[in-house]
């Protein structure tokens, strides 16, 4: 029996949509002010006026949530961009270019890139600009590049060794616009899948991040960093740890539930024996 | 065989050499000066040259570069500017905490995820699939830092099996030190083990496949024994790939898993490094990472290499 693939197709967009909604939500509402600070009313625990507690400067949890998804989810999508902006051109040169001097050399830069984890990126670029939510961007951007190469080389060499590419190349196009017009819309789906797979990847990485000091800085709320300002007071309020981790648990599963569905989805032929 | 490893030879010296001018040329375009921030502001500009000196600061950039690339080689990492002491000591007292936690991370991972891969496989479509594959879509999804937290709570603060945070040193016993970093190790294989256990599922499924599996079936062998004799062996290769990838998350994470339990490794040693300024720690640190990273994948790729035959002609 086959997995379902719409359900776990749905149930990944419902989760993803609903902190993507929450985030969005946060520009113009949230059911607190987050820069406020209360100190009569901290470490409330779930219920009553706060839904889901307050923290120990008496901040709603749930607007700071709401507002930290929006960090975490601003800061995987546009290292998601990064990659793919700098990725797919660089897979899509060394696919037109395979066996050449140019694909090797992509390759082995990928290779180099891999061999630097992207903490370790970011705490190569943190030592010397200083920790920043801009460069956690940068950091897991970086690492995301070599992946989108990867996979769109990949794609793009399975796409050359069809016949209408011969068509295309009789009829007197160049490898350039073969690339664009033919080879990329034939790839795009994988790059969704990749997409969201690397989005979530980049949530991990951007609460990792914060939450050894190397992210978003204060007052900025973020999930990692509310998870480190919580550790010290996890005994007596265990909600404040609990809660941004559910919330970074719920996006992650949302957006890899939503990875899977749709490699299925658009492309059966990407289907792994599984 | 011997002109593939020598190939893999190459391209490993290549990769060394490009990652670490990469680092190297990184960490000169730290704005300041190590010596004058040591000594203050108010410092006499010949003090300040004299600790220059004796830091190794002088002399043009390439120069620099081939000093310390040198002095690595040799095994002399440079002196620590907030220490004090070479930086080889503080890199070796750390590793004795980094490296068990690591290979214990890494044992747990594979001992776990290899039956449970292996069990889901031979369940396929069942229920006993269908539970592994959710929980392992979850163990991917948690982050290890917070699954730390919450073993802390549950095993130190509430069983109080263990102990929340710190390292008593390997002089105190082998038993406490691996008592000490049992916890993190648990945290650190949690989503390891999910990954792993996914890509063995399927390398088995791919392998039970095969034609030389319905052969064995035919001439009577029973499922237990064709998936333990043939398909298991087989199925380990892909898994082998894996394992070595997953070495660089595994050093990552193991750099933020050192931060929640406070133990002195090498992840705590940058992370002071970045915050004192102290930046040959810091270079010289992530060289080494980088280091067994690169190292590693080459490793796998010749143990590829005796494993499949076809590779070696590349």
């Amino acid at each position: 029996m086959r997995p379902r693939l719409p359900v776990t197709l749905v149930a990944g967009l419902a989760l993803t949509a609903l902190f993507a909604a929450a985030a969005l939500l946060s520009l113009v509402w949230t059911p607190h002010a987050v820069d406020v600070l209360n100190i009569a009313a901290r470490l409330q625990p779930p219920g009553g006026d706060h839904l889901l507690g307050t923290d120990h400067f008496g901040r709603d949890m749930l607007s700071m949530l709401m507002v930290g998804a929006r960090t975490s989810i601003a800061v995987a999508i546009v290292a998601v961009g990064i990659g793919m902006a700098l990725g797919v051109p660089l897979g899509l040169l060394a696919a037109a270019n395979h066996g050449g001097v140019v694909d090797d050399l992509v390759m082995r830069g990928n290779d180099l890139v891999f061999a630097f984890p992207a903490l370790v990126i970011a705490i190569l670029i943190t030592a010397v600009f200083g920790p920043s939510a801009f460069n956690a961007i940068l950091a897991i951007g970086i690492f995301n590049t070599p992946v989108f190469a990867r996979v769109t080389r990949g794609g793009a060499l399975s796409v050359w060794t069809q016949d209408f590419i011969l068509a295309a190349r009789v009829s007197g196009k160049g490898a350039a616009r073969i690339s664009l017009e033919h080879i990329l819309p034939n790839i795009a789906s994988l790059l969704i899948v990749q997409g969201t797979i690397q989005f979530s990847l980049g949530i991990l990485a951007e609460a990792g991040l914060s939450y050894v000091g190397l992210g978003a800085q204060p007052p900025l709320p973020s999930w990692g960093r509310m998870l480190a300002d919580s550790q010290t007071m996890i005994s007596f309020a265990p909600h404040l740890a609990v809660l941004p981790g559910l919330a970074i648990i719920a996006t992650v599963l949302g957006l890899n539930l939503t990875g899977d569905g749709l490699r299925d989805h658009l492309d059966p032929r990407l289907r792994r024996p599984s | 065989m011997l002109s593939y490893i020598l190939s893999r030879l190459v391209a490993l010296a290549l990769s060394l050499v490009v990652a670490s001018l990469v680092i190297f040329v990184m960490i000169e375009m730290v704005p300041g000066d190590p010596a004058s921030f040591m000594l203050g502001l108010n410092a006499a500009p010949d003090t300040v040259a004299a600790l220059r000196a004796e830091l190794g600061l002088g002399g043009s950039p390439p120069e620099r570069y081939l000093r310390w690339i040198g002095g690595m080689l040799q095994g002399d990492f440079g002196t620590s500017y907030t220490y004090r002491t070479p930086v080889a000591e503080l890199v070796t007292a750390r590793l004795a905490v980094s490296l068990p936690l690591a290979v214990m991370a890494l044992l747990l991972s594979t001992l776990i995820a290899i039956p449970v891969g292996l069990y889901a496989a031979s369940r396929r479509g069942g229920p006993g699939d269908w539970s592994v594959m959710g929980l392992t879509q979850l163990g991917i999804a948690v982050p290890n830092f917070w699954f730390a937290m919450i073993l802390v709570v549950i095993f130190a603060i509430q069983l109080r099996w263990f102990s929340a945070g710190g390292f008593p040193g390997w002089d105190q016993g082998v038993w406490p030190s691996l008592k000490a970093l049992t916890l993190p190790a648990v945290a650190l294989a949690l989503p390891q083990a999910s990954i792993l256990a996914r890509v063995m599922r399927s390398s088995v499924l791919e392998v039970l496949g095969q034609d030389y599996i319905r052969t064995a079936r035919a001439k009577g062998l029973s499922r237990r024994r064709t998936l333990t004799d043939h398909a298991l062996r087989n199925a380990l290769i892909p898994v082998l790939t894996i394992i070595g990838l997953q070495f660089s998350f595994l050093i990552a994470g193991a750099i933020i898993i050192e931060n929640v339990f406070f133990l002195p490794g090498l992840g705590r040693l940058v992370f002071q490094g970045i915050t004192q300024r102290d930046l040959i720690v810091v270079e010289s640190v992530v060289m080494l990472l980088v280091f067994a990273v690169i190292l590693v994948n080459f490793l796998v790729d010749i143990a590829y290499g005796f494993a499949d035959p076809r590779l070696r002609r590349r």
